[in-house]
């Protein structure tokens, strides 16, 4: 696969978008490091990837990389809490109850740390996936799919929530989706700041 | 958040599989617990009380009967020997020595045996206090014996007629403890031991009034069987088959009998050990199976981790940590259920006083229970441990 050039600043927003199987997997996978370019030069967060070894681009993206799944992936054996702190233990960090209660409190979902996700309506657990991924305050934030199988306004919360998270942090944010109602409503709400990017990859030839 | 606490969180998390086969790990290693303890103080009562006994020579019958209540005083005797016959026997040119033994009487549940001080001096016991007896109805007291029944040196009591409590008491016959035994983790421990004549002179109406009726009882006193020591182990050859042949008694070489019994024991302990080798192979496979599908089911959540940051030889160290627990919880119980059906075992066949079989205790051999526990859990998490280092965080970022 190839992949056309892209720069974008720091705590700016880029839409990657396009149809499905046209390489957004493994855009976002280059990104987080978990694949290595064969070609090119990749360099996220001020971090050149290509010569990082696999043990360190693990600790880099245990604490440069937020990620926010499509299916959240929260782990229903545990709480809200100890699903945040499940992050921490992946990144290799103590756990920090502080930083946890912060996280959950900024996405307005402190009151539910100690349910289960099962208990969580669709809205909430997304809030305390994205509370998980901002939770060692990421410079880039990954958001793969975030409206997918929500209705309109769920999808606009969805997109505001993001946008608003990641430029308390300044962190960059990538949204990759085929969902054309994000973009409007990207280029709606950063109407008044200029730093919103598109990256449309095409289906690439076989 | 600790990667033990996270291990025990997900092991719970389908209480239902994780009881399961912590039930069945448990089984088979109590079954193991159970075997090696049983086999192990059977081994070590034939080979401590067995020690330096050729032969047992007492009255006809079972020959295993005589060797258990004459040797480790477990069973009944099958009757009385003349005494007489029984000195003869040390004259023969290959005896070494002859310990006459008699039973007959008990006192809460200790037997008292009338013998000579060469039965003290076999089992090489020493005395803790006190000395030994001088002259009839002084007794000494085995360590348990002592222990259990509270007495100590200076003390009285009346025998009770049978070897079980609850026989009728034997008048004015007191005893006296004259001395207590040392520990010396023999068939001694539990006893009651006494002069031979004591026991004569319980059971005799009245003793001999003059020289005459000395002699003449002398000629109807019984023992109830004796221990042999041969001058030579050729006698083993021939002696036994003189006793049975040539006299009214029996000979039963422990040797042989405990040879016997064991063999008889062997089929029981060879289908336990099948069984508890079949339940470990299902308890393995069990948690297999578990950890397999959790891994399954939790691809994605293990995945996430991986993005998250999380290397992969950390994930693989969840699912073995996971097995871990299972495998530590596993022989804890297992252990313990061991432990308790071995001293259920001696209490049902009423052997709590005899040291033979009971539980709580720890031969080395025993350590193989824990090692197999883990070692089982860990092979079980072995697969399942490599798909969660391999799992594919592409998978997740495709939706899939």
């Amino acid at each position: 696969m190839r992949f056309p050039d892209v720069a974008v600043a720091q705590g700016a927003t880029l839409l990657l978008s396009g149809p499905s199987g046209c390489g957004k997997s493994t855009w976002l996978a280059l990104m987080a490091g978990l694949v290595r370019p064969t070609s090119g030069r990749l360099v996220v967060a001020g971090q050149v990837l290509n010569d990082l070894d696999s043990v360190a681009t693990d600790a880099w993206r245990a604490s440069v990389v937020g990620f926010l799944p499509q299916k959240l992936h929260l782990s229903a054996a545990l709480t809200v809490r100890q699903n945040l702190a499940l992050a921490q233990w992946a990144a290799g960090i103590a756990e920090d109850r502080a930083a946890i209660d912060a996280a959950l409190d900024a996405l307005g979902v402190a009151e539910f740390s100690d349910r289960k996700p099962a208990q969580l309506s669709g809205g909430q657990a997304q809030r305390v996936a994205l509370a998980r991924a901002v939770l060692q305050q990421p410079k880039v934030i990954l958001a793969d799919e975030p409206s997918a199988s929500l209705d309109d306004d769920a999808a606009a919360d969805a997109v505001a929530l993001l946008l608003a998270t990641a430029r308390s942090q300044t962190a960059t944010l990538v949204i990759a989706t085929h969902d054309t109602r994000v973009a409007a409503l990207l280029a709606a709400e950063s109407a008044d700041c200029a730093g919103l990017q598109r990256l449309q990859l095409l289906r690439n030839p076989p | 958040m600790k990667t033990l606490t996270l291990a025990w969180t997900y092991l719970w998390s389908r209480p239902l599989a994780a009881a399961l086969n912590l039930l069945l790990l448990s089984l088979g290693l109590a079954s193991i617990t159970f075997l090696i303890l049983v086999s192990h103080q059977l081994d070590k009562a034939f080979e401590r009380d067995l020690q330096g006994i050729d032969l047992v020579v007492g009255a006809k019958g079972s020959p295993m009967q005589l060797i258990l209540s004459g040797v480790f005083h477990i069973d009944v005797p099958p009757g009385n020997v003349s005494l007489k016959a029984v000195l003869e026997l040390e004259k023969h040119p290959l005896v070494a020595q002859v310990i006459p033994l008699s039973l007959g009487d008990s006192f809460q549940g200790f037997r008292i045996v009338g013998s000579s001080h060469d039965y003290i001096t076999h089992y090489r016991a020493q005395l803790a206090q006190g000395k030994l007896w001088t002259q009839p109805m002084q007794v000494v007291l085995g360590a348990i014996a002592a222990r259990k029944l509270g007495m100590a040196v200076g003390q009285t009591f009346v025998g009770s007629h049978g070897l079980a409590a609850g026989g009728h008491a034997h008048g004015e016959n007191f005893y006296t403890v004259v001395g207590v035994l040392a520990p010396s983790g023999s068939v001694l421990d539990r006893l009651i031991l006494t002069d031979s004549a004591s026991v004569w002179q319980v059971h005799e109406e009245h003793g001999p009034d003059d020289e005459d009726e000395k002699a003449h009882l002398l000629e109807q006193r019984e023992v109830t069987l004796a221990l042999l020591r041969y001058k030579t182990p050729l006698a083993a050859m021939s002696f036994p088959r003189y006793i049975n042949s040539q006299t009214g008694m029996q000979a039963a070489a422990p040797a042989l009998e405990i040879t016997r019994l064991l063999s008889m024991l062997g089929l029981g302990t060879d289908v336990l050990r099948a069984f508890a080798g079949v339940l470990l192979l299902t308890a393995g496979l069990s948690v297999f199976i578990a950890l397999w599908s959790a891994v399954r089911e939790r691809r994605g959540d293990l995945a996430l981790l991986r993005m998250l940051g999380a290397p992969p030889f950390k994930l693989a160290a969840l699912l073995l940590l996971e097995a871990l627990w299972l495998g530590l919880l596993a022989a804890a119980l297992g252990l313990l259920a061991g432990q308790g059906m071995a001293t259920a075992l001696g209490w049902l066949l009423r052997l709590d006083n005899s040291l033979l079989v009971g539980g709580m205790v720890w031969p080395p051999a025993l350590w193989l229970v824990p090692a197999l526990a883990l070692g089982v859990a860990m092979l079980a998490a072995l697969l399942p441990a490599l798909g969660a280092y391999r799992v594919s965080v592409l998978e997740l970022l495709q939706g899939r």
